[in-house]
């Protein structure tokens, strides 16, 4: 295979279809850096005069800071406490899957994977209000509870794939079950605990629906929320509007830039267990 | 030994139950007040099957299933066939591989909502700027002002964005076809096209199995995009169900009904993704 020389024409059509993904993107960042005149001058080229001051008062407007502060938190806290507990139900569903029980549990918590969101959305409402659970807090713990279906089914793939007698071996010097997990197995799931982490950390970065629907207090508002709400004061300014996207987009596009092969390949192995 | 055994338990039960309280018993809770003519605070009766045949009287609700079948059969079609395209083009001898995948996944993981305003933007000014430059009537106007063709707009987005992720899967089922098995077609003389109906398309057939189904699946909860890019509109041409669902329990006093709505969504849901799981894998097995 790599004797072969470039294939040009898939080249150019790879090229062509990159195009497709970079330009609303380029839109996005010259129209953010622009002033009201100089779009009507020409939308689509690059900015004569570059207008920051577009990020300082999308800032001030949408109290960037404290969404974003928000968001990494709910972010951090999921991605943590997701792999911590979401690994350790699948290392005991995988270990037990002879027993009834636990063979139950998987597929009942597999299966939930088919159950739309609509279904439980107006109860869980209620519920995380009356409870007093209408924050980060209640959005931290729904996260990390309705991506166990999901997670299960990938964690407990892998777990199989491990050699019960690395466990025997640390049984034998006398470890018990708990130690056994955070001492031998915890470590050992790196790989895929890096592939969960990446797909936990997008969906509660950017999940809209969940942050829309829970949240009460408007101090608590995530960057896609904050972004939603802001949309009709945004309406007269597209420059302060598209300045703000780049700021609640840019983090994880920075995150990707840093991580990029180790995203995809992480994304990639986890498909193919 | 029993110590072990009940470390196991302690391990599993307490995410467990609050996935019961926090998934099961909500969906429950949903089941119920379907069967009611609660909304959302006060009294209720039970009301029976009523609100189920007026779900299937309801005129607008059976708009929003057929617009987002419509929507949801489309899309995946349509990202179902370039992902492929996509994942064989970086699969194959290109330079600078490593970045054009790095460029094709990145919609991945931009915000649903922020990516349907930036296009927003590109359909109501930047395609009806370029139409009257080229004086193209069909192009002069924003699509998604036009209650025929906003699905069309909603179906580009949607594609534009989930293109990404299928085509890394599609990606990753082609790194499992070993490269010995297309020397050997090459020496025995098979073309490209038959190359991709004879070798690629049938060894990656629990890859395509999988896209399709999921593919379906979500496109079938279409949310954000509905409310990034046209509100439901205009009128109620793009009001997908889970749309709504949200919208009449929450903004119209209808959560039973809704409630019963959602029942139905579901039961559609997982007949579908059985249906087409049970077709897609048969399918696996004859190649």
């Amino acid at each position: 295979m790599n004797l072969r020389k470039t294939n040009w024409p898939v080249q150019i059509l790879i090229f062509l279809g990159s195009l497709l993904i970079l330009f609303p993107l380029y839109l996005t960042i010259t129209i953010a850096l622009k002033d009201p005149q100089q779009m009507a001058q020409s939308v689509l080229s690059w900015p004569s005069e570059i207008h920051w001051e577009n990020f300082s008062k999308a800032i001030e407007m949408t109290n960037f800071f404290q969404a974003f502060k928000n968001s990494a938190i709910i972010t951090i806290c999921t991605v943590v406490l997701t792999l911590l507990t979401n690994s350790m139900v699948a290392y005991a569903i995988a270990r037990n899957m002879h027993k009834k029980f636990f063979k139950f549990l998987y597929y009942y918590l597999v299966s939930a994977m088919f159950i739309p969101f609509p279904i439980i959305m107006l109860p869980i409402v209620k519920q995380t209000s009356s409870w007093g659970m209408d924050n980060q807090i209640g959005l931290i713990f729904l996260y990390v509870v309705y991506g166990l279906s999901f997670n299960i089914f990938v964690y407990v793939g892998y777990i199989k794939s491990i050699p019960k007698e690395l466990e025997e071996a640390a049984t034998m010097d006398g470890a018990g079950t708990w130690k056994t997990f955070w001492k031998v197995i915890f470590p050992l799931l790196t790989p895929i605990n890096a592939t969960v982490a990446i797909l936990t950390a997008l969906w509660a970065w950017n999940d809209f629906m969940l942050p829309l629907i829970i949240l009460s207090d408007k101090d608590q508002a995530t960057l896609p929320l904050v972004q939603y709400v802001f949309q009709g004061q945004f309406s007269t300014d597209y420059n302060l509007a598209f300045s703000s996207y780049i700021l609640a987009l840019a983090p994880m596009i920075i995150v990707y830039l840093f991580a990029q092969k180790w995203i995809i390949n992480g994304v990639t192995k986890g498909a193919v267990k | 030994m029993n110590k072990r055994k009940l470390a196991f338990y302690f391990m599993a039960m307490p995410a467990v139950l609050l996935f019961f309280v926090f998934h099961t018993y909500p969906a429950l809770q949903g089941i119920f007040y379907s069967f009611t003519n609660w909304n959302g605070y006060g009294d209720w009766d039970f009301v029976g099957l009523k609100n189920y045949l007026n779900v299937f009287k309801d005129s607008r609700a059976i708009h929003a299933y057929l617009f987002t079948f419509k929507f949801a059969i489309v899309s995946t079609i349509i990202v179902n066939v370039f992902s492929l395209l996509i994942a064989i083009g970086l699969n194959s001898k290109i330079k600078g591989r490593n970045f054009f995948r790095g460029v094709y996944f990145l919609p991945n993981i931009l915000s649903i909502l922020i990516v349907g305003f930036i296009f927003n933007y590109i359909f109501a000014h930047i395609i009806p700027q370029l139409g009257e430059d080229l004086h193209l009537e069909a192009l002069s106007k924003n699509i998604l002002g036009d209650p025929d063709l906003a699905w069309i707009g909603i179906v580009i987005v949607a594609a534009w964005q989930a293109i990404a992720f299928n085509t890394i899967l599609y990606l990753a089922g082609l790194q499992t076809i070993s490269t010995d098995i297309y020397e050997a077609s090459s020496i025995d003389g098979a073309g490209k096209w038959r190359e991709f109906w004879s070798i690629t398309f049938p060894l990656i057939a629990p890859f395509f199995t999988i896209n399709m189904v999921l593919a379906l699946k979500n496109f079938l909860m279409v949310f954000d995009q509905i409310v990034a890019m046209t509100g439901g509109g205009p009128g109620t041409s793009t009001e997908s169900i889970s749309y709504l669902i949200y919208k009449g329990g929450f903004q119209g006093g209808e959560f039973a009904y809704q409630s019963a709505n959602a029942v139905v969504y579901f039961i559609v849901i997982v007949v579908v993704s059985l249906v087409q799981l049970r077709i897609l894998q048969r399918r696996e097995v004859e190649m």
